[in-house]
């Protein structure tokens, strides 16, 4: 389970987060949707701990990830993360990618790692590009990888950063399937994004952001069907 | 028809010196790079009060002339009385004034990684230093590499300065046998030809290892 707490985060003067509390259970799908500068993406980078917080607390299975003594290398094996830019490794091969994290982190063998990069690659459509270089992908392509290398630490919960944002249209879909598929697999996720109607159709729950505050929260059929602020319906009349 | 008095044992005595060159190269980019990683590393990423001061000391090592480096350290050592040899002061000397050059390419090599790479490696629970060796060096070294092949081939026409020291290495080497013989102009060919006899593998591996880097980038 995570749950934030009052959150507050500021990048100096400027105050992000405003005091944000969020609890998303375990096999949920949470979208959170609002506009550019609302603080969905430094959500994310606060709750694995790339990002410190300035008040409040994030609880990650009870783990308080803020505290001083929390051992972040090890939280961050449970929370997998994937980001608008898919920040491939430009130096080792797709295979290699999805190895290094679980040999160098979790201390698999060569094999092991292998079995478990090839099986996730597999698994986002990349069975055929191991030995491919990053560079010879399409953004797609290389998106998918980065889900591979996240989900090759098996994480328990996944956090995506407008994980399409930086795709051409045509190859949004293909990421967008594998995003789908994997919330029928029953993981953990909380989706930052724009496509609407995708967190309308995967999400048990959506959030929407505004101004470093949770505007409102329910289910896609209220938020996105239904909104009642007059924020939100601003919102989602400008994007659909 | 060319005449010339130079012997075999000349050419022996040029090679020998060629040999010094080498050596000093060696010992002086090794430890060079070794240092030059080091204060890259602090340059690129150290809190001011460390970064300040590596950084006024690498502005010392690159603006002073090497000779005047040469010969100062060489004087000191006389004046501490140090029971080292001319050849240790100036692979030392060297190896500091390559540190500084080495240092701004390493540093230059590491900030051309982009953050969010990093932040990927972190947000895998990778530690710093896992980073560092797994991600960043790998990256930084194909921006860096052809910088420090120009680096060290800089270096073993730099080594020619020794001969203020005492050492004979190759250049000096020629200049002993001009003396005696008198035939500057051939002489001196001979060790043009041999400094680029030992340069060339260096770029050719240089540029090998970069083209073969970049088909898969």
């Amino acid at each position: 389970m995570i749950e934030l707490k009052d959150v507050r985060k500021s990048f100096g003067s400027l105050e992000v987060l405003k005091g944000v509390s969020l609890t998303v259970q375990k096999g949920e799908v949470l979208s959170v949707i609002g506009g550019s500068g609302s603080g969905k993406s430094t959500m994310l980078m606060c709750i694995n701990g790339l990002e410190p917080i300035q008040g409040g607390q994030i609880l990650v299975d009870g783990t308080d990830v803020h505290a001083r003594g929390t051992d972040l290398n090890k939280l961050r094996q449970k929370i997998g993360i994937v980001f608008q830019q898919w920040n491939a490794f430009p130096h080792l091969t797709v295979l290699e990618n999805v190895m290094l994290a679980p040999r160098k982190v979790l201390g698999k063998s060569k094999r092991e790692a292998e079995e478990i990069a090839v099986r996730q690659l597999t698994h986002v459509g990349l069975g055929e590009k191991l030995k491919v270089y990053p560079s010879k992908l399409s953004g797609g392509q290389q998106q998918r990888m980065a889900i591979a290398r996240a989900l090759a630490m098996q994480p328990d919960y996944m956090l995506f950063d407008e994980v399409t944002s930086a795709l051409d249209p045509q190859l949004v879909g293909e990421v967008l399937d594998t995003l789908k598929m994997l919330s029928e697999e029953g993981m953990t996720m909380i989706l930052v994004t724009h496509e609407i109607r995708f967190a309308r159709d995967v999400s048990d729950r959506v959030a929407f952001f505004h101004k470093g505050l949770i505007h409102e929260i329910g289910t896609p059929e209220q938020v996105i069907g239904n909104p009642q602020k007059p924020e939100t319906i601003e919102f989602l009349k400008s994007v659909l | 028809m060319f005449e010339t008095s130079l012997t075999w044992n000349d050419v022996l005595f040029l090679l020998q010196g060629a040999g010094t060159t080498l050596s000093i190269t060696f010992w002086a980019v090794l430890g060079g790079t070794a240092l030059g990683m080091l204060f890259g590393l602090i340059r690129a990423s150290a809190p001011w009060w460390l970064n300040l001061p590596v950084g006024f000391v690498l502005d010392i090592l690159r603006s002073v002339p090497l000779l005047i480096q040469f010969v100062l350290a060489n004087s000191f050592k006389s004046i501490l009385k140090l029971n080292v040899s001319a050849f240790t002061v100036g692979c030392v000397v060297l190896a500091l004034y390559t540190a500084a050059y080495c240092a701004e390419i390493v540093r230059g090599g590491i900030l051309a990684v982009p953050p969010t790479t990093r932040r990927a490696a972190r947000s895998l629970g990778m530690t710093y230093t896992q980073d560092l060796t797994n991600i960043v060096f790998p990256i930084a070294l194909r921006v860096a590499l052809p910088s420090w092949i120009g680096l060290t081939l800089g270096v073993m026409k730099d080594t020619a300065l020794v001969l203020w020291i005492g050492i004979v290495e190759l250049l000096r080497s020629s200049q002993i046998i001009v003396t005696r013989i008198q035939e500057p102009l051939f002489v001196l060919s001979i060790a043009g030809l041999i400094y680029f006899l030992m340069s060339f593998p260096i770029a050719r591996l240089g540029a090998r290892l970069e083209k073969r880097w970049r088909e898969n980038d």
